[in-house]
């Protein structure tokens, strides 16, 4: 009973203890296929600390070069092989961990020499110019909090969802970098350019068009996230940041900004980012629309009948959050959720509301309102608007939970 | 007259001297940091090509080659012709580009507004496991080829730098800007 118990532990937290790995090393060393021990080894030779009985009569490990997650703490990122999740369950507040941050790759992640980067910035300016890396921190330097959104980012279809696997494509983190005016001034941008085109060093060379109205307003070129440099994942060394726009114009590892007086129509803007609205497709969607979603209750967690604080994420591309409302009747009554501050625009806005559960089965929903008036829609207010056939971009529906009575969540698929 | 030259002098220069301190606090109009980029330099990297035609290079290619290339260096993602690899979901067959099958098809005949983008997104990108190996005169004969797949050029014409823009695509006419601007309307 007791070795049983000990294996569940074991496999749950996804650690071996060293007599277990030793064990599996001799195994796997005589046996070329242990499926027993295989499942193991894959979760990486890490120990769990046996908890003390009581850890005021033990002196604990001390200060480290790095500090880790508690072993009793296991978020992850969801993937698959061109993108991956967040998981918006598991975060209490809204800076996204950046190890956590959604991915989404066209042909990898780069590896780039920090030392031999260069932004190269010519077109219709002044003078064509070369930053390195240093050069770019040289630069008075912002930070901005905001999110980060692929336009793709909506899955539906079945109950078993949860709000990673329904909307984790999004993520915020702080991000530190140089304002794109600067540069632009620096270079001698030409008042006729309309359009600059961002590229990527990637193996996609990923390039897209963006207004130069955003380079005025408030694009950045960033090279930190989260106090410290950008994740590879995230466009390391350096990365385009355009608040409030689909992430997919956000070019990572960028190298090259080239001003122009129309949009180059790169294959990112044609036939991808771009969908079906009644019998037209339309493109050039940058902002992404306001929308909000209840991260608890979620599946696969359950409630018990008394108070339950509802709580979830809100965030709207054109600005700040006004109010999100949350109904606990399956949308015929509606409440405004507490917002938690500061509320930032373009930013993740965690919301919060009390609510007495009965024991009733119900739906709980949440909608966002945003500082231009715009209310997170239905799927249906979106399918009369934009015909059934009007695919996975830049879809922000209100999306529902289902409480049945032993308090399980389950997803509400339309 | 001699005192009021001086006098006027001294006031010009405090002038001048509170205005560039002023500078010094606000963003100058340069800061003098990087450097001039060479023309060889931007020409490495500029491959972008735009839908009237700017940075196409030099060279030319026509359906018949562009199928033998096709066959050895694109088949075994794509599939052949209208066979549909749709259980695959990063290669994509030919004439449905890499959407799920279960979504409308969003193929190069129904669905690309621009045959330029064709170029330029072959030329930059493909073959994935080779990228930025083929040649301009390769890109422009699988560009034709794909064209010529989808009913949208004869086998018989030549592409390059000329002719490629000149390519009406029958979405172009389905594609609008989004004029959105929040509010309360849902559209």
């Amino acid at each position: 009973m007791k070795v049983q118990k000990k294996d569940k532990q074991v496999i749950k937290s996804n650690k071996i203890s060293r007599r277990t790995l030793l064990a599996g090393m001799v195994a796997a060393a005589v046996l070329p296929v242990n499926p027993i021990f295989a499942k193991h080894v894959q979760t990486g030779p890490h120990t769990v600390p046996e908890p003390p009985e009581d850890p005021t009569k033990t002196i604990g490990p001390g200060p480290s070069a790095q500090g880790k997650r508690s072993t009793f703490e296991h978020p992850i990122r969801k993937f698959s092989e061109t993108s991956s999740r967040s998981p918006l369950q598991d975060f209490h507040s809204t800076i996204t961990p950046s190890d956590l941050h959604y991915e989404r790759h066209h042909a990898g992640v780069p590896i780039i020499d920090p030392q031999k980067y260069e932004l190269l910035i010519h077109g219709m300016v002044e003078r064509p110019m070369k930053f390195t890396l240093a050069e770019l921190k040289r630069f008075p330097a912002v930070s901005r909090i905001c999110f980060l959104e692929c336009a793709g980012n909506f899955r539906g279809g079945k109950e078993e969802l949860t709000p990673q696997e329904i909307l984790g494509l999004t993520s915020q983190s702080e991000w530190t970098g140089v304002m794109l005016s600067t540069l632009f001034r620096e270079v001698g941008a030409d008042p006729k350019a309309l359009w600059f085109l961002a590229e990527g060093s990637d193996a996609a060379v990923m390039t897209r068009s963006v207004p130069v109205k955003k380079a005025w307003d408030d694009a950045m070129i960033v090279y930190a996230q989260n106090g410290e440099a950008i994740r590879p994942e995230q466009g390391y060394p350096v990365r385009l940041l355009l608040p409030g726009w689909e992430g997919n114009m956000n070019i990572k590892w960028l190298r090259r900004i080239e001003l122009s007086d129309e949009p180059y129509m790169t294959r990112e803007e044609t036939s991808k980012y771009t969908y079906p609205v009644k019998d037209r497709i339309r493109m050039f969607s940058f902002e992404m629309d306001a929308r909000s979603i209840i991260t608890f209750p979620s599946y696969p967690q359950k409630i018990m009948p008394g108070w339950v604080e509802i709580r979830g994420i809100a965030w709207s591309g054109r600005g700040k959050i006004e109010k999100v409302e949350v109904s606990t009747d399956a949308g015929k009554t509606w409440q405004d959720a507490r917002l938690q501050d500061p509320v930032l625009s373009k930013a993740h806005t965690y919301f919060r509301h009390l609510w007495q559960w009965n024991g009733n089965p119900t739906e709980i929903l949440s909608r966002a309102v945003d500082e231009t008036g715009y209310v997170q829609p239905t799927l249906q207010q979106l399918a009369e608007a934009r015909g059934t056939a009007m695919g996975g971009y830049h879809m922000n529906p209100i999306t529902s939970w289902q409480i049945k009575t032993d308090g399980s969540t389950l997803f509400k698929p339309e | 007259m001699k005192i009021k030259i001086v006098v006027g002098t001294a006031l010009l220069g405090l002038i001048l001297f509170h205005q560039v301190s002023a500078q010094q606090t606000s963003y100058p109009s340069r800061f003098g940091f990087g450097r001039l980029a060479t023309t060889t330099e931007i020409a490495l990297w500029d491959i972008d090509v735009r839908p009237d035609g700017k940075g196409l290079p030099a060279g030319q290619g026509d359906v018949l080659k562009g199928k033998v290339i096709y066959t050895s260096k694109c088949m075994a993602c794509h599939g052949n012709n209208d066979t549909d690899l749709s259980k695959i979901k990063l290669p994509a067959p030919l004439l449905v580009s890499d959407t799920l099958a279960k979504s409308r098809p969003k193929a190069i005949g129904n669905y690309w507004p621009y045959a330029t983008t064709l170029f330029d997104y072959i030329r930059r990108t493909m073959p994935y496991n080779q990228p930025g190996s083929l040649t301009d005169n390769e890109v422009y004969s699988i560009t034709a080829y794909l064209l010529y797949a989808n009913k949208i050029i004869k086998q018989n014409q030549f592409l390059n730098a000329k002719t490629l823009p000149g390519i009406v695509m029958p979405a172009k006419k389905l594609f609008i800007m989004d004029d959105r601007k929040g509010g309360p309307e849902v559209r």
